[in-house]
């Protein structure tokens, strides 16, 4: 924390060097805000969007579906961190927020995978390699991939949910040798809605990872699990005292997995969890996004379990 | 195989780890290795619910059959792990198909013995009892999440 | 060296303020109400403000009414837009003025939950009332405001922002829940992980002219929340009204660099001893005039626990979610986006718009809102307001001026409800009775 004694008199030398308003001195209003300076470059970026294209548009299953972009000016990285969002912006529709999905090593391009769950996300499925969108982003926290290397990970995906962790298994299996076991659970409602089909056998193919996969329920003929998710969670073979969970899917779907894995043994502060909510601006100013007193834009999408445990599982909270 | 290997299975098994040891040699005397090839049915919906199983190998649906759907898997069964109530509660039916997904080793228990030595001995009884409703209360927490179908769209 | 008493901040702390002893640029700053002023009362601190140039005392001016004129008329002439209290529609909005003449000369408001009514003062007080349904957040944070126009071309999509121009504001007749107000604005909005760079511009040029309340209304609590009822920091220049002994003066002091450049420019005199006694014999009555109270003792922790208390669903019933409250509030800031296009679908813009809690497609993700129930949504609001601002910002959002009581249609009343729940801590719905009507809940 700087000395607030030497900060004011930086602050007023900075005033009396380079205002820009007619009077030599500063208001009341600029000292205010003198003491909240942000480097520079920080305000606008999160507000305007970027242009970028479409590259590819990839159809996951029936409802889900995947958009490859790469920032207009093609020579730019993106650069995130697995866990991380964007606000797309689908012209003249809206701007939604899509959790990447891609690999982080990989930041010539960046995937998103989505569900078409309302306008936007329909317009977005219509898109056409070429077209354009509006990027804004990255946005939000990050899983602990760094944090969680000498533990074994356990990852427990529902649904939807696997597109934020994907990045994150990416990056863990780039690293591979600095993490104990690594296990990825996995829900689904029917064997059609398995996401990264193709991927989740080859992953199981691995000797050094152990991937499980069920579905809500199956028309038989079906040989693979049928049973909730979280049934998986007591028999997967991991060290409950050194592990670290990833936890993301609906909500209803995180709490129970968590409760199981507490039950497992697992920490409270070794579960993470990535949350939903309304957003429109992704920067923490128009208030939409919070839960109870944090804002799942900034403070989250994730979070450490036991920050937010006493507000998940209130009704309308 | 003997009953003395049985017998030792048994104290491995979560589910009859902490069971007294006499209890446990006479569940032993109660039991028979099955097998079941991938497709063949351990039960059909409404069979009489004279055994439940332990699964030692391999994996088992559950399956409701619905007419104009066809046979539905509502859940899978597998290694470590006890297939069976109905044996416990009247009217002693069976309220699901069970079939093999692929090839089964598991250990079957005359559940109407098991039963009839229950009423003579209370304690062995509840020694079930305590069991068994972890088990139930298990696959209904379960259930309910599955009911709720939280990957529909909204 | 003068110190003010000990206060009790907002911030739940009690600090000393030797405001009088900073120099005086810093000394009015808003800066002085954050967390930083725990560093301020640290022992170093205190030593090292020892050894600074001594400061001049709290230079006071007497400003006659007839001076008064000349002052807007001067701050117009800097190229300042004058925006301050003038009637209309039967309400003390805030508007552009053109002059003194446009104030609200010689009226007065009169307040209760659920009402509000103008009433003629015997005298020609210009500054004779305290807020109204306007808060100064419609200046600095507008409701409508352009994010970006999108063109469509051939190729691709153009994306254009509006640079951060601001008007020059000169804001007359704010009040100490309004600076109150303004400095948690800045915290939310300049202040976070991402600042809004608009409203930071608007705020650096406008020029802050505060008044002191010397007749609070009956909805007014700002005491209880220690914001007021007296200015203490954040404005350029402050004035209190004194109608007395057949005169009509202001005492004027600046709070800023500027407002000290300021004022040597504009007609003043000096303030004799008997005329600065006075106005703080008028200042001490006004705290002493306020009746309405909110208990902030351990209140975040009380909202916390009392989640699932009855009193909601009693106040639900009555709360129709009009947002009334949340337009009227000074510190509500959620937004929303809307995007428009134009007929061709070449252009394309965002706007910006003010928003309320209480909309029912606020919280809105697939499939539904998460707070669908008008008791969902009021709680939201206000522990929001009272207990999770304080773990969001470090600061009560509440500024106690009473504005949402006096505009909700049915007169709900927060401190009642902060009463109420504190009243059967801990009551759940098994053990509290249904009461037949809200009012007798105690």
């Amino acid at each position: 924390m700087p000395n607030p004694e030497t900060h004011i008199y930086q602050a007023q030398a900075q005033l009396d060097a380079d205002s820009t308003n007619a009077w030599p001195t500063a208001s009341a209003g600029a000292l205010a805000l003198q003491v909240h300076a942000k480097a520079p470059g920080t305000d606008l970026e999160p507000m305007s969007p970027r242009p970028c294209r479409v590259l590819r548009l990839k159809t996951e299953t029936d409802d889900t579906f995947t958009l490859e972009l790469q920032p207009a000016n093609s020579t730019s990285r993106f650069n995130f961190v697995p866990g991380q969002f964007n606000m797309l912006y689908v012209f003249g529709v809206g701007e939604v927020p899509i959790s990447i999905s891609g690999d982080p090593d990989r930041p010539r391009t960046v995937l998103h995978t989505t569900r078409e769950v309302g306008a936007v996300t329909r317009a977005m499925r219509r898109l056409r390699p070429g077209d354009m969108l509006g990027l804004r982003g990255p946005f939000g926290t990050g899983w602990p991939v760094a944090e969680a290397e000498n533990n074994d990970v356990v990852i427990v995906a529902g649904g939807i949910g696997l597109a934020p962790l994907r990045p994150a298994l990416y990056y863990i299996l780039a690293r591979r040798e600095k993490y104990g076991r690594v296990v990825l659970l996995y829900g689904a409602r029917t064997p059609a809605d398995l996401l990264f089909r193709a991927e989740l056998e080859r992953w199981r193919a691995r000797f050094d990872l152990e991937v499980y996969a069920t579905v809500d329920r199956a028309m038989a003929g079906w040989r693979g699990n049928v049973g909730v998710v979280t049934t998986l969670i007591s028999r997967a073979p991991f060290d409950p005292l050194n592990t670290v969970g990833l936890v993301c899917g609906p909500e209803v779907m995180m709490r129970f997995a968590v409760q199981e894995l507490l039950r497992r043994g697992v920490s409270p502060q070794s579960i993470y969890l990535s949350m939903e909510r309304n957003m429109k601006c992704a920067v923490g100013l128009c208030g939409r996004c919070q839960l109870g007193p944090v804002f799942v834009c900034k403070d989250g999408p994730v979070f450490r379990y036991d920050r937010i445990a006493h507000w998940l599982g209130k009704w309308e909270v | 195989m003997q009953v003395k290997a049985l017998e030792d299975l048994l104290a491995e098994t979560p589910f009859f780890k902490d069971l007294d040891p006499a209890y446990r040699s006479m569940l032993a005397g109660c039991g028979v290795n099955v097998v079941f090839r991938a497709g063949e049915f351990l039960f059909r919906e409404n069979d009489p619910a004279e055994r439940f199983y332990l699964i030692r190998a391999g994996k088992v649906a559950l399956e409701i059959a619905v007419p104009g759907r066809g046979p539905m898997i509502i859940q899978t069964v597998q290694e470590g792990e006890v297939l069976g109530w109905s044996w416990l509660v009247p009217p002693y039916r069976m309220q699901y198909d069970a079939r093999a997904v692929e090839l089964t080793r598991a250990i079957a228990f005359d559940g109407a013995c098991i039963r009839t030595k229950c009423e003579q001995d209370p304690k062995l009884g509840y020694e079930f009892f305590k069991r068994f409703s972890v088990l139930i209360v298990q696959r209904l927490a379960a259930l309910r999440l599955q009911l709720l179908d939280v990957y529909a769209q909204p | 060296m003068s110190a003010l008493p000990k206060q009790r901040c907002c911030w739940r702390m009690e600090v000393d303020l030797w405001v009088w002893d900073l120099p005086p640029w810093a000394r009015s700053s808003s800066f002085l109400g954050r967390c930083q002023l725990a560093e301020l009362t640290s022992p170093t601190a205190a030593s090292s403000r020892m050894q600074q140039p001594q400061s001049q005392a709290a230079l006071a001016v007497t400003v006659e009414r007839a001076q008064f004129a000349l002052w807007l008329e001067q701050f117009r002439r800097w190229g300042y837009e004058l925006i301050g209290p003038t009637v209309r529609d039967g309400a003390i909005v805030y508007d552009a003025i053109g002059s003194a003449e446009d104030l609200p000369v010689g009226w007065t408001d009169e307040q209760r939950p659920g009402r509000y009514r103008l009433k003629r003062r015997p005298d020609a007080a210009l500054f004779g009332y305290t807020v109204g349904p306007h808060a100064w957040k419609r200046f600095l944070h507008p409701p409508r405001h352009r994010l970006a126009r999108v063109r469509r071309e051939n190729d691709g999509l153009q994306f254009q922002a509006d640079a951060a121009a601001a008007p020059k504001l000169a804001l007359v007749g704010v009040r100490a829940c309004d600076l109150q107000a303004l400095a948690l604005l800045d915290k939310v909005l300049a202040g976070n992980t991402f600042a809004d760079p608009h409203y930071a511009e608007r705020r650096r040029q406008a020029l802050v002219v505060a008044v002191n309340c010397l007749q609070p209304a009956s909805t007014c609590f700002c005491a209880s929340v220690g914001a007021g009822p007296r200015v203490r920091f954040g404005f350029d220049l402050a004035l209190t009204e004194v109608l007395a002994d057949g005169r009509h003066y202001f005492v004027a002091e600046a709070g800023s660099e500027l407002g000290r450049e300021l004022l040597k420019a504009l007609p003043h005199q000096p303030t004799t001893p008997e005329e600065r006694a006075t106005a703080d014999r008028l200042l001490t009555a006004a705290a002493g005039q306020m009746s309405r109270v909110l208990d902030t003792t351990g209140l975040k922790e009380l909202l916390y626990r009392n989640y699932e208390h009855p009193r909601w669903e009693q106040v639900a019933r009555r709360c129709l979610t009009c947002a009334n409250c949340t337009l009227v509030c000074p510190t509500c800031f959620c937004t929303t986006v809307e995007d428009i296009t134009d007929l061709t679908g070449a252009q394309a813009e965002r706007w910006r718009r003010w928003d309320s809690c209480f909309t029912a497609d606020f919280s809105y993700i697939h499939g539904g809102s998460v707070r669908a129930t008008a008791r969902s949504r009021y709680r939201h609001w206000l522990t929001h307001k009272l207990a999770t601002w304080l773990d969001q910002f470090g600061a009560l959002g509440c500024v106690g001026c009473g504005r949402c009581i006096t505009w909700c249609p049915v007169g709900i009343d927060l401190t009642e409800e902060v009463r109420a729940i504190r009243h059967a801590d801990g009551a759940t719905l098994a053990q509290q009775k249904e009461p037949t009507h809200a009012s007798q809940s105690p």
